[in-house]
């Protein structure tokens, strides 16, 4: 096995098109333990810590740049950053603990392709975009159309994802994610649910995203309880149509994590009250940025 | 603290010094059983059955002993066959356990083992050890194995304590039966009657140091083991009789360890690292990984038990009625006999039958854990008492003083107490502000006692008083819970000499004298008091010293604050010091050696107090409060008896919340690591409250009972119970987790 680290993001394209079975990583920590687990180690591993737009979080005004390997630390640690995407900040600070959030990526999150990854079903709902990097340029794609099934992802094998952009949040927006774990921390999704509320001048709800994490092989939108919300409030009936519509949209598995019957009843329950915090947190945020 | 015997002014005992042995460990400095590397030392590694059940047909090593740098490879047939030697069937458990013969019967069943120069080579050499297989049905759990035509582990295993002795071999390898008084009258004087069964899983002691072992053997037969153990005498008895030869052929030295909780008074390791050396002529390291802890060692029983108990209006338990099945795992030897002892011997109890069954089947060999056997039992136990107190309008802790044993009541195990401390646990939990603080919505309050009787068994101290009057205290006692500090604590009180000029330290087996294990919560009690009698050797001859400097008779010595007294004042005092340097001159070193079979053990009762908070939509159940009262006899060492106090609870809260072995149908473990065996974090616990209560045991010199078991035998059932006053759900099967909360809760809208 040989350990790379280049310096730019050509520099990574064209050491990923020139050996095949080289793999990309930014924190490896899901790398190293599957290494130890026993999965077969790449030739070449490429650190991409060193490519400085990797590891970087900016806003230029219209949208903000997180690169793909930053620290999830560096970003629930950015005040301007949590402020706007509470949660995001919350997702990302809720992988593994303070030592693996200083080495732990968005990018490695996603990429990784668990569908219990914490920070997804938040970005998914915030519409974060992934600018991706191959040997023919770089192409931006949605955060949601990554990941195809457990492991696996749309990015070809000498393509990687150089940064996520999010767009600056409108007016009376709120994000938020939550998830089911048994214990309190260093522990997976048994279910995640991440919302993001937009309202109207009148206090009704004009857009809405939902999404929800270990409950199906990807992390899954529930249009049908978005199309519950809008034009709405939250309201009892309308509460127990987005939990309906949530339960509705899974696809789990019994495993030794949780059954079919709890996931989906879990997905509802969640999926209300990460509605409910979206809400308050739009109301909260009435002007503009 | 609630102190019902004041402390008759003792100088060191009951203190909190800086412990001993903090420095060393928090600066990584301490030697753990996998530290210790030798000069050409090799590495093993250990090759296991992926099945839970089947039949060795063949072992190839060839082609893993072609391999670069490989030094060894042995297997079952490299081991004398005790069978065939008429040893007793508990040393040929044991053998067979270390390392398979004709059969596997667990998942993680050790087949063979490799040593080569480097951890690599010796792992891919494991792998190339071929070994066939006949795969062979098997039973996971109680009900499996009792069921009538269940496959057998043990085809000659007939049930003992049944009479007549049953015909026909079967999984169930021993009944214990207790009775007393007539169970149809005593049920027919109750107002309500409950009846409930219960289950519970198999849960790992969890300590956070895997097993280790380093063995250097000499070309005359004998060798040398370092490893991580609770006793190292017994890892010297155990490894001999695997290996055929005689206890004095090895000398074992304790490491340091990384907790132990009963798992590490068993062998797993050290035999095959002995043979390994002899065979490759070299030193030999093998080191569990935290998979090879899960399949192959501890855990504690998976049980199903069914209790029925009846009591009249004014409180009275009336009768009681337990019939308890325990998992041993592969071979004989669950802790079903002290849950028969322990089930209900915190109650007075007119009227009872306690039956129990051990059973084994393809798990691994269940290894004792703190109070082993107690707490699946008493959260069965407390959990009906709970209900009855519900059902006839009593207070949880009324009840329990309505029915507790106290000094002279028949315990349901037969003696008659002595003097015991449970009643003083039941009021130190109502006296506390813990007990009538105000609960929010969706919590609920949980009560529980807890009985454990304490070891005493074979101890030996040697303390040595060094040239400037500092003592060393040596013993054999693996220090898992602080028990140096406490020798030390006791040895400076006896000798009136500060604490901080005492050493205790943990001696080998060819240095000290036999200790029997560092478990049952005896070593402040038993080695404790062998230290005691040493110090009371040193004193007397210490006073004889002086009398001869003096030229007086003994009688007008006496030993005062550490320093030898004339009784008349005639003569100016000599300190340790100065008897110390002078030690020349009045008879040579002053040493002193004692070994006692303990005097008396002091039995442990434990009441604890649990508040949680459960989540009605998510079954999510958190504690928010606890608080545990615990006799301790007297707290030699108050911050190490809180810390054994704390320990117990919480591994019950994992226990009752979130700890279980999960197997797939094949009868392999999905769970073999910290992040699906879930053990509490730190986050999701609340301070634990601690309340030590001190009736000292009138059988030790300082009254200690000792405090490192019976702290895990209420928490199961105190959250059940505060989970059921939450939400009114009854809990009974183990862990209670979110989803069978929520599936119970589901069933109470419907
Ligand atoms: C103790 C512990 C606790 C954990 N707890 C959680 C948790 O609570 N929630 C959670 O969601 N996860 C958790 N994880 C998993 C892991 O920490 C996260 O998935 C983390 O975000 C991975 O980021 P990384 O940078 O370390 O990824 P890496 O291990 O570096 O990479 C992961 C995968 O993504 C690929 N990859 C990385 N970067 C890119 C890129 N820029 N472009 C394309 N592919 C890329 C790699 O090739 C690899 O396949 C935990 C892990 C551990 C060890």
């Amino acid at each position: 096995m040989k350990y790379v680290a280049p310096s730019s993001v050509e520099e990574a394209t064209s050491l990923l098109s020139s050996s095949p079975s080289a793999q990309v990583f930014a924190g490896a920590t899901d790398v190293v333990p599957q290494m130890r687990a026993g999965r077969p180690a790449p030739e070449v591993l490429v650190d991409l810590k060193k490519i400085e737009e990797l590891v970087a979080v900016a806003n230029d005004g219209d949208k903000w740049t997180v690169g793909a390997a930053t620290p999830t630390a560096n970003l629930t640690e950015d005040p301007a950053f949590s402020e706007e995407f509470p949660g995001l900040a919350e997702a990302a600070g809720l992988i593994g603990s303070d030592q693996i959030q200083n080495r732990s990526s968005l990018g490695g999150n996603l990429c990784n392709g668990s569908p219990a990854a914490d920070s997804v079903p938040a970005m998914v709902v915030n519409g974060a975009r992934a600018v991706v990097a191959g040997p023919n340029g770089t192409r931006v794609l949605d955060v949601a159309e990554v990941v195809t099934g457990p492991g696996q992802t749309s990015l070809a094998a000498d393509e990687f994802i150089v940064e996520f952009e999010i767009d600056r949040i409108p007016a009376r927006t709120g994000d938020a994610y939550l998830r089911m774990i048994p214990r309190t921390e260093m522990d997976i999704a048994v279910v995640g649910a991440g919302a993001r509320i937009t309202l109207a001048e009148d206090g009704s709800i004009e857009h809405a995203a939902l999404a929800l994490a270990a409950v199906a092989p990807t992390v899954v939108r529930v249009p049908d309880a978005e199309a519950a919300l809008v034009g709405n409030t939250a309201d009892d009936e309308t509460l127990s149509a987005v939990a309906d519509a949530a339960s509705e949209a899974c696809d789990p598995i019994d495993d030794k994590r949780g059954t079919v019957a709890y996931r989906k009843q879990v997905a509802g329950v969640l999926a209300k009250r990460a509605v409910l915090i979206a809400i308050e947190r739009a109301q909260q945020r009435n002007g503009t940025n | 603290m609630a102190i019902t015997e004041e402390n008759p002014g003792y100088k060191w005992v009951g203190t909190r010094p800086i412990r001993p042995d903090g420095l060393e460990k928090v600066t990584g400095k301490a030697q753990f059983g996998a530290d210790l590397m030798l000069p050409g030392m090799l590495f093993g590694k250990v090759v296991r059955s992926p099945h839970a059940h089947a039949r060795i047909i063949s072992i190839d090593t060839t082609a893993a002993e072609a391999m670069v740098g490989v030094k060894a490879v042995i297997t079952g047939s490299d081991f004398p066959d005790l069978a065939a030697n008429g040893a007793h069937p508990s040393e040929i458990d044991v053998a067979n356990n270390t390392i398979a013969r004709e059969k596997v019967l667990y998942e993680g069943h050790v087949v063979a083992a490799v040593a080569a120069t480097t951890r690599e080579q010796a792992e891919a050499a494991a792998k190339a050890v071929e070994v066939t297989y006949e795969i062979l049905p098997h039973v996971l759990t109680v009900d499996e194995a009792m069921a009538d035509d269940a496959p057998l582990l043990h085809e000659g295993m007939i049930t003992k304590g049944v009479d007549p002795a049953p015909e026909e071999a079967s999984n169930v390898a021993s009944k214990i039966l207790h009775e007393r008084g007539d169970l149809d009258q005593g049920f027919g004087e109750a107002d309500v009657v409950v009846e409930r069964e219960f289950t519970t899983k198999p849960v790992h002691q969890g300590y956070i140091e895997p097993h280790a072992a380093v063995a250097d053997a000499n070309s005359d037969g004998r060798a040398h083991i370092w490893c991580s153990s609770q006793g190292h005498f017994q890892m010297r008895a155990y490894s001999a009789s695997v290996l055929g030869i005689s206890p004095g052929m090895l000398k074992v030295t304790a490491a340091e360890i990384g907790g132990g909780f009963g798992g590490k008074t068993v062998i797993y390791l050290e035999p095959l690292a002995v043979r390994l050396s002899q065979r490759a002529g070299r030193p030999v390291k093998l080191v569990m990984d935290r998979d090879e802890v899960f399949r192959a060692t501890g855990p504690t029983s998976g049980t199903r038990i069914k209790v029925k108990m009846g009591v009249a209006k004014d409180g009275k338990i009336t009768a009681a009625e337990v019939w308890m099945a325990y998992e041993a795992g592969a071979y004989a030897g669950s802790p079903v006999g002290a849950a028969g002892m322990t089930a209900i011997a915190c109650y007075d109890i007119p009227n009872f039958v306690v039956e129990g069954y051990d059973v084994v089947c393809n798990k691994p060999r269940v290894a004792a854990y703190r109070a082993p056997g107690a707490p699946m039992a008493a959260f069965a136990v407390e959990s009906v008492l709970d209900e009855l107190a519900r059902d006839i309008g009593m207070d949880p802790i009324d009840i329990r003083l309505a029915n507790a044993a106290v000094e002279g009541t028949q315990a349901s195990y037969g003696p008659k107490f002595p003097r015991i401390g449970f009643v003083e646990t039941l009021e130190a939990i109502k006296d506390h502000p813990n007990y009538t603080a105000d609960l929010g919505p969706n919590q609920g309050r949980g009560i529980a006692a807890g009985f454990w009787f304490n070891a005493g068994m074979m101890s030996s101290a040697t303390v040595h008083i060094n040239e400037n009057g500092t003592a060393t205290v040596v013993t054999g006692s693996p220090d898992i819970g602080g028990s140096r500090q406490s020798m030390a604590l006791m040895a400076a009180e006896e000798l009136g000499i500060p604490y901080e000029s005492i050493k205790a330290v943990v001696a080998d087996t060819e240095t000290v004298g036999f200790n029997d294990v560092t478990g049952g919560s005896r070593v402040t009690l038993a080695t404790g008091a062998a230290v005691v009698d040493a110090c009371r050797l040193i004193i007397e001859d210490l006073r004889a010293r002086a009398a001869k400097t003096w030229d007086v008779e003994l009688d007008q010595v006496e030993w005062v604050d550490g320093q030898a007294q004339h009784v008349e004042g005639a003569q100016p005092p000599l300190s340790m010091k100065d008897l110390a340097a002078k030690s020349g001159r009045t008879g040579g070193p002053i040493s002193a050696n004692a070994s006692l079979n303990s005097r008396g053990v002091g039995a442990g009762f434990s009441t604890q107090l649990c508040d949680v908070e459960v989540d009605p939509e998510t079954g999510v159940t958190r504690v928010v409060r606890y608080l545990t009262a615990q006799d301790a006899g007297r707290a030699i060492s108050p911050d190490y008896v809180e810390g054994q106090m704390q320990g117990g609870v919480v591994q019950g809260i994992g226990w009752a919340l979130s700890e279980e072995y999960i197997h797939d149908s094949d009868g392999v473990m999905e769970n073999p690591g910290f992040l699906d065996y879930r053990i509490p974090v730190a986050s999701d616990l609340p301070m634990i409250d601690c309340a030590i209560v001190e009736v000292p045991n009138p059988a030790h010199p300082y009254g200690v009972r000792g405090v490192g078991e019976v702290g895990i035998v209420p928490p199961m059932a105190a959250v059940g119970n505060a989970i059921n006053d939450a939400l009114d759900v009854r809990m009974t099967d183990l862990p209670m987790s979110p989803v069978k909360v929520l599936e119970a809760l589901n069933e109470q809208r419907d």
